[in-house]
């Protein structure tokens, strides 16, 4: 399978602050990557370097085989985006908006083509409305067909679902998911939602603090024995107390009551082993979800140890 | 500028005690009364320093005793208020000067007798007036007249093919003028780095007209004058 | 490039804002038009004041369509940089603000190409603007006033100066002074492209350029000698109004104006090379700044 995006010890300096450090990972071909990470963790800046509007101040990004700032032109060509918002020109129609962005990707625009394009996300009916008028999940969807319009072998998507209502979400899931099994794209998407990439990607990469966290399959990252398991009993500080005099001591989350992470397969041994020592439980929530690895890793890095031994 | 005008009219009123100079100027202007009116085609040279203006085709038109327009009939044409003058009729018609005689001096090639008017009235605006005349011609071939308040005017005239109806075929009229100035903060001009020192005060402005034809004496409408 | 020019002046077109400039001039011009109908001749009275006791001339000749061209001009040509501003400006800034920059740049377009298609569209819409001036102020005008021969009054140093053009030689002038003005208000545009790099909208720089303009007008026209010598020279506004110096005529020895000539044509070429060098400047630079710019919008 080959290698679309081979990015090696990126980083970003503004001044003092470091908005990416030392980053590296690899995207291959048909691959739903998902880029994932809070608010500020250098998600946008990596995508917008992705993509050459900022400048790297280390490292070095390999698009399709051919490193980027010699081959920028040739590479852009083969790549279609939304990053962010997904800002037209408000005061042109859907037609006139994607007219534009086919032709400066080069391509030879025929009617048929933009509204093929439009209709293929189901705005060929107001191909004549300003851009001004349209609502977000129609802006959005106007913003995914001029990133489609010239046939990119590459479509970066950077928080994608912002803005949009349930259905708009689901939508828009499953246009990445018909783009990558149907058309064979590659798609990186990027969200600060897990629970909205873990149904879609196929590879994951987490980062913080503009470095990375981790970066696998996402059969790997929702591994059972990475099951969060959070109990409730009627003594909670006994309970706590209990489990930290055991082996279970070495599952138990730091600074977390009665909260473990561990294989899903010992969650019935912990139980009879608490109910052997008259623990009175009332609740046990085991989730294997990736959202709360997500947010365990962000707010606790120290966790991570234990997710990548 | 105006006032010229009035000057020489002014001069209308001086007594002669120079019978001489005074014979000789009845005789000049006896002349001078041959023509009733004329239309003649000239071209308009002006010299003044804050004019810049082409050489004009105008038509001269005059009608006694002392109507004259000058018209550009193709475009626009400044004509210095005081070439009324050139009409020698307001400069020696009357008597109520002193006449002088001051002897000859020459005009160009031409010997003149020189002879100088001396207003009786001490309010006249008028000072003094020279007129240089050719005395076999009987012609007036440089007029200068010394103002008190408008400064000094000069007349001179070459005479051709119409001398013997004392009109000149070119005539130079030479003025004092003031600075020019507009009115500031009207104009953002280009300044090209050339010379921009305040002139000289009391500079002196030329007008000069070359006559081409004259058609004396065939009437001319009153209201070429309007 | 073409391509990239063709979407551009599509996008400037479908602007509404492109229009408010043909709007604003029309306006004006007509507004002079119809002071100059009604009232033209005191405007006359009051430039020829301090001349009128030793000259008479035809003031209804004197204003007609080539004069009114020439004094709209001399009061439009200091306000269009404002219009000129209100697109150039736009350009890098506006597209930041609506958020399509990020989109542009990641087109397989170089950021130098974006420059260049930007400026060569400010240019065209100056040019647009110069046309419309010249249809509106000069054929307009002279469909309403006529032709006849010109008066320029000119203010040189102390002292002021009344020209006249014979009506013959009034109109390749008139050609060479809207193309000295494009070149003019194209530094303009290329300033307002240059400060619209730094901006996430297009008000701070419209603003900018603006007080620019207005502030080294003002230094371009304090009459001290020092400022003359050492500042004005460094200042582009006081090229601006070059264009007038087509019609500051050529004089002979007799102090008759010669048809066809200037005064000088080569403080006129002189200016024009500054204005060309200013041009060559602020767009290269404005494609190094926009090179090295991370696009943050």
């Amino acid at each position: 399978m080959a290698t679309i995006i081979k990015v090696d010890n990126l980083s970003k300096q503004y001044g003092d602050f470091t908005a990416v450090n030392n980053l590296s990972f690899t995207v291959n071909e048909g691959d739903v990557y998902g880029f994932l990470g809070q608010n500020g963790a250098g998600k946008s800046t990596t995508i917008r370097m992705l993509l050459t509007l900022i400048k790297p101040t280390g490292g070095s990004i390999n698009l399709f085989g051919k490193e980027l700032t010699h081959h920028r032109s040739e590479i852009l060509r083969q790549t279609g985006a939304v990053i962010e918002r997904p800002d037209l020109y408000k005061y042109l129609s859907a037609y006139n908006n994607l007219s534009i962005f086919a032709k400066m990707s080069g391509i030879r625009v025929t009617k048929k083509l933009l509204m093929n394009q439009l209709q293929m996300v189901g705005l060929d009916k107001v191909a004549d409305k300003k851009a001004a008028l349209f609502s977000q999940g129609m802006k959005q969807r106007l913003g995914i067909a001029v990133a489609l319009v010239h046939d990119p072998k590459l479509i970066i998507l950077d928080e994608p679902t912002n803005g949009l209502d349930p259905q708009g979400i689901a939508d828009m899931r499953n246009l990445i998911v018909r783009l990558c099994k149907e058309m064979g794209k590659t798609v990186v998407i990027s969200s600060h939602l897990l629970s909205e990439v873990e149904q879609i990607a196929t590879r994951m990469i987490i980062i913080h603090k503009g470095e990375k966290i981790v970066e696998g399959s996402v059969d790997e990252l929702l591994d059972p024995s990475h099951t969060a398991v959070e109990l409730e009993t009627t003594d909670n500080t006994a309970t706590q107390q209990l489990l930290q005099s055991t082996k279970w001591n070495n599952y138990l989350q730091p600074d977390k009551q009665l909260q473990l992470m561990m294989n899903k397969e010992l969650v019935p041994e912990l139980i009879n082993e608490l109910v052997d020592n008259n623990v009175q439980i009332l609740s046990v929530n085991s989730s294997h979800s990736l959202e709360n690895y997500f947010l365990s890793l962000t707010t606790q890095t120290g966790y991570v140890e234990a997710f990548a031994n | 500028m105006k006032t010229i005008l009035v000057a020489f009219f002014c001069l209308t009123a001086f007594v002669s005690n120079a019978q001489d100079a005074d014979a000789l100027i009845k005789k000049v202007k006896a002349k001078i009364d041959l023509v009733n009116n004329y239309e003649a085609d000239g071209s308009m040279k002006t010299n003044v320093t804050f004019l810049k203006v082409p050489e004009a085709q105008v038509k001269i038109y005059f009608k006694k005793p002392n109507q004259l327009k000058i018209k550009n009939e193709k475009g626009i044409s400044f004509v210095p208020k005081g070439a009324v003058s050139i009409n020698l009729n307001n400069i020696v018609s009357g008597n109520q000067y002193t006449a002088i005689d001051a002897g000859y001096d020459n005009v160009g090639a031409v010997k003149a007798r020189v002879i100088k008017l001396l207003p009786t009235d001490d309010n006249a605006d008028v000072v003094l007036s020279t007129l240089y005349i050719d005395e076999t011609n009987l012609v007036i071939l440089k007029a200068k007249t010394t103002t008190r308040e408008n400064g000094s005017y000069q007349l001179e005239m070459i005479y051709g093919k119409y001398i013997s109806f004392g009109l000149p075929d070119k005539l130079t009229f030479i003025f004092n003028t003031k600075d020019y100035k507009l009115p500031k903060g009207v104009t953002f001009d280009f300044d090209d780095g050339t010379n921009n020192k305040p002139a000289e005060k009391n500079k002196t402005g030329k007008a000069e007209i070359t006559f081409s034809a004259y058609i004396i004496n065939k009437g001319v409408a009153e209201s070429v004058f309007q | 490039m073409w391509r990239l020019l063709q979407i551009e002046l599509f996008k400037i077109s479908r602007r509404p804002r492109t229009y408010i400039a043909f709007i604003a001039i029309a306006a004006i011009v007509s507004i002079f038009q119809f002071a100059f109908k009604a009232d033209g001749q005191s405007y006359m009275d009051l430039m020829m004041q301090s001349a009128k006791d030793e000259f008479t001339f035809d003031r209804i000749q004197a204003i007609n369509g080539y004069f009114m061209c020439y004094i709209i001009l001399n009061t439009l040509l200091i306000q269009v940089p404002i219009l000129v501003a209100l697109i150039a400006a736009d350009s890098i800034s506006g597209e930041a603000n609506m958020g399509t920059l990020r989109l542009l740049v990641s087109k397989p377009i170089s950021r130098t190409q974006i420059i260049l298609v930007k400026f060569a569209a400010a240019t065209i819409f100056t040019i647009f603007l110069l046309l419309w001036m010249a249809i509106t102020a000069l054929l307009l005008s002279i469909v309403i006033f006529g032709t006849g021969d010109m008066l320029v009054f000119r203010t040189k140093g102390e002292n002021s100066q009344i020209m006249l053009i014979t009506k013959d030689d009034v109109m390749w002038r008139y050609y060479a002074a809207f193309a000295y003005a494009t070149v003019a208000l194209t530094v303009i545009a290329a300033l307002s492209l240059f400060l619209s790099i730094f901006a996430e909208n297009s008000i701070g720089p419209i603003i900018a350029t603006v007080c620019i303009v207005i502030v080294c007008t003002i230094i371009s026209n304090i009459n001290v000698p020092i400022i003359d010598r050492n500042v004005k020279p460094f200042l582009f506004t006081s090229y601006l109004v070059g264009w007038k110096g087509f019609f500051y005529i050529g004089t002979n020895a007799d102090g008759s104006t010669i048809k066809g000539s200037l005064e000088n044509w080569p403080a006129i070429r002189k200016s024009l090379m500054i204005l060309l060098a200013h041009i060559a400047v602020i767009i290269t630079a404005s494609v190094i700044v926009f090179k090295r710019k991370d696009i943050l919008s």
